[in-house]
């Protein structure tokens, strides 16, 4: 049962990851392929309606993990404190650069919006990464399961944790290309014209820079964590995982070249669901490993909640998605296809 | 450890109390936008139309609002209360991932229906998307007080070899006594709220001879509603919440009256203040035996003071407590009283020339956020210095890793923050009062609809 849990918050982070994604990656871009106000309200107006609904999931994911692991949940966002709570800042910050930038149309007034937007949007792509990176590096447990890492310490990835050093950098910078290209071909597909135009060319020059990425965080992780691939030769059906991740990047290319945005956007898509299942992959069972004692690491086995709660929160957590699903598809449908601004409409919205 | 321990506290009660600012007006306001909408769908009349248009747009600013301050409650139950997040977890987290499952879900698509979707919906079908917003901001209500509930009432649960409370009954944690009754009388508070706020705005526009179709609209809506629920607030769901804690939290009703002796036929105090030194209370006014009456339905009974308890179990606030209490009630009184004569006048069709009446209903809608800020710190302080009740108390649940110095740098951070915050929705709330509802009997011209403007094809 733990493990269906594991599996079970490990997808809903990857969709969280999926949806925020493609928002957080519109935000970071949005200074760069939008050049007036008419394109910035086309790509708010792109995401706007589902913004919200797509941070739900971390909401979920968040909820979903505090009752299958509380031990994980508890140990994980204490120790994780400075990082967590700025990430709720940065939350904040953008969801009121989305929420409010229209409301009055002044150039200082949406300049300023935007600029929180774009800043909000690059800072928390980098901090999820290095938050993914803290977990597969490990952190500095104690006896009791808890720890407590400053924002950094020497920048080595040794037993002296912070949450920034050199390894969670390099993956917060690949987070945040990632997101970019994701956030850019998510814009693609809603656009037309220019805007289309440079939110394609965007992922196409960095297309390159995820491949390099990609080899580099690999060699990295391999690095820091010498051990990491023995899953994959435990479990030989992991090595569909790189086959995934190639796959989809060459597909992202060939799709970009031609101009089927949609195809280059769920290879986008492919891509980062095989990076994140992988990180997943090769973990488990730990959860937290401990770069102190590897004894000391959190697993499913010694984090998960009573087995009562957890076959009970199944029946009702199927339930939920079902129900969820079901509102997903129904309001992607109904703001589906491309995004128009007309000129001289009201003030409201985006 | 104690100085973390009051930065932890402090932290918490003050991202709580900020945050529930919004959603009690979110949720008090979501089932009169369906009043409204249910109104337009009757009459055909494009008045009400307009009407939940304007209010519409109220409810969104609140709700993005509401939303971004409500993200770190979820967090902070681990970032800064991580020992009883471990403790508690495997049976509160059930209720937190629900709210998360069910409620924001079904709240955050159809709330994205109802504001951007009114051109792309039939008319019926906008109305579902308003009700559905209903629902799931009620049901995101639920699962918070149940949560809560438990704390205040532990069910279901066994203790496990590690310590940790895992759950027992799913049915008693969710059919908590407690929660059912905490539950409707949070409700009825927020759309207590809800309808003062909804009458202060018709008056403010009726006293400045504006939008008089739409004003008299808000005001009579707000005032038949706010009296029904003023009414409820009293009685029942006020009284089964006192019974509630007289029978499982004696020593709470001791403090929350400051009654420090038992006393056969124990009377209700209107003023005074708790002098907890002398153990008495300063200036009393008070009216004998009413205390054991409302709690006993007995003239003579016999209620506990906090002398049967030793004194490290007394909540440790007592007259902050004592006063947040006496403030929710008293001002729960005035609401009946105000919202009865107003109904009166309304019903005598005097009230929109009353122009006293229409003051004060303008400068009272403060009033519900006060009663309802001080109806949870009611029963928050009333459940020290538990933070389970009779399980865990509050200096065994905060995560001792993070130290005082980085729970002061995220405490300013948020009071910075929110200040922010508090100007933006000021600010904008404002522009959209001083703006109004769209005006009656003009032909609307097409994509001239400020609420849809997002124009998808």
């Amino acid at each position: 049962m733990s493990t269906i849990w594991f599996m079970i918050v490990a997808v809903m982070v990857a969709i969280y990851v999926l949806l925020d994604g493609f928002d957080i990656g519109a935000g970071a871009v949005h200074l760069i392929i939008a050049r007036n106000d008419t394109e910035r309200r086309t790509i708010l107006r792109a995401i706007g309606p589902v913004w919200d609904g797509n941070e739900v999931w971390l909401l979920a994911a968040g909820g979903t993990l505090y009752f299958a692991f509380p031990l994980l949940y508890a140990s994980s966002f204490s120790g994780f404190y400075l990082p967590l709570i700025i990430v709720l800042w940065l939350l904040m910050l953008r969801g009121i650069g989305i929420e409010f930038r229209s409301h009055i149309h002044d150039s200082l007034w949406t300049s300023f919006f935007d600029v929180i937007f774009s800043i909000a949007s690059i800072l928390l792509a980098i901090f999820f990464g290095a938050a993914l990176g803290n977990v597969v590096r490990g952190v500095p447990l104690n006896a009791d399961g808890y720890f407590f890492e400053p924002l950094w310490t020497n920048f080595r990835a040794g037993t002296n944790n912070g949450i920034l050093d050199w390894y969670t950098v390099i993956m917060g910078v690949v987070a945040l290309v990632t997101l970019v290209v994701h956030g850019s071909l998510y814009v693609a597909t809603k656009t037309e014209g220019d805007l289309n135009t440079r939110a394609r060319r965007v992922a196409f020059a960095l297309w390159p820079v995820e491949i390099l990425l990609t080899v580099v965080s690999l060699a990295a992780t391999l690095l820091v964590r010498p051990g990491i691939l023995t899953n994959f030769s435990k479990w030989p059906i992991g090595y569909l995982i790189p086959v995934v991740v190639v796959g989809s990047l060459v597909y992202l290319l060939i799709a970009l070249r031609q101009k089927n945005d949609k195809g280059a956007f769920l290879a986008s898509c492919g891509y980062i669901v095989g990076m994140l299942v992988g990180a997943a992959f090769a973990l488990y069972p730990m959860v937290l490993p401990a770069s102190t004692d590897p004894n000391l690491s959190l697993t499913i086995y010694n984090t998960a909640a009573g087995a009562h709660g957890l076959s009970v929160g199944f029946v009702w957590w199927t339930l939920g998605m079902v129900l969820a699903f079901t509102y997903f598809v129904f309001i992607y449908r109904m703001f589906r296809g491309k995004v128009q601004v007309e000129e001289g409409e009201g003030s409201h919205g985006y | 450890m104690e100085s973390a321990l009051l930065i932890h506290r402090l932290q918490f009660a003050f991202t709580v109390t900020y945050h529930y600012l919004f959603p009690q007006l979110t949720m008090g306001l979501a089932p009169l936008i369906v009043i409204l909408k249910t109104l337009a769908l009757r009459t055909k009349d494009e008045t009400y139309d307009k009407a939940a248009r304007f209010w519409a747009k109220i409810f969104g600013i609140n709700f993005a609002i509401g939303v971004v301050t409500g993200i770190p409650m979820e967090f902070q139950f681990g970032t800064n209360w991580s020992h009883f997040s471990r403790f508690a977890g495997g049976v509160i987290g059930q209720t937190l991932a629900m709210e998360g499952c069910f409620a924001f879900f079904l709240e955050s698509t159809f709330l994205g229906l109802f504001l951007y979707g009114e051109k792309r919906l039939s008319k019926s079908m906008h109305w579902f998307a308003a009700f559905m917003v209903f629902v799931g901001s009620w049901a995101s209500g639920y699962f918070i007080v149940a949560t809560d509930a438990w704390m205040q009432n532990p069910v279901g649960y066994y203790k496990a070899a590690d310590g940790s409370l895992q759950l027992a009954s799913f049915w008693a944690l969710v059919l908590n006594p407690w929660a059912w009754l905490q539950y409707t009388h949070t409700m009825s508070g927020a759309v207590i709220t809800g309808a003062f706020v909804m009458a202060a705005v018709g008056a403010f526009y009726l006293l400045g001879n504006r939008h008089v179709e739409q004003a008299r609209i808000f005001v009579r809506v707000g005032v038949i509603v706010g009296l029904i629920f003023a009414v409820l607030q009293l009685f029942p769901t006020g009284d089964w919440a006192g019974k509630m804690v007289a029978q499982k939290q004696p020593v709470t009703l001791a403090a929350m009256e400051a009654l420090f002796d038992t006393q056969n036929g124990a009377p209700l105090v209107i003023i005074g203040q708790p002098d907890m030194a002398a153990r008495k209370i300063d200036n009393p006014i008070l009216v004998p035996k009413m205390l054991s009456f409302l709690t006993y339905r007995r003239w003579n009974a016999q209620v506990k003071g906090l002398n049967e308890v030793p004194e490290r179990d007394w909540p440790q606030n007592i007259p902050l407590l004592y006063f947040s209490y006496h403030i929710m009630v008293g001002l729960g009184t005035l609401f009946i009283a105000v919202m009865g004569i107003a109904a009166l006048l309304l019903w005598r069709q005097k009230l929109y020339q009353a122009r006293w009446l229409l003051w004060l209903l303008m400068l009272m809608f403060p009033l519900p956020y006060l009663a309802n800020t001080a109806g949870w710190m009611t029963a928050e302080m009333g459940r020290q210095p538990w933070l389970v009740y009779g399980l865990m108390r509050t200096e065994e649940g905060f995560s001792k890793m993070v130290s005082a110095g980085n729970g002061w740098f995220t405490f300013l951070g948020f009071a910075g923050m929110y200040s922010l915050l508090s100007v933006l929705f000021l600010f904008l709330v404002r522009r959209e009062i001083e703006h109004g509802p769209e005006p009656v009997n003009v032909p609307e011209l097409p994509k001239s609809g400020r609420l849809n403007p997002v124009e998808v094809r």
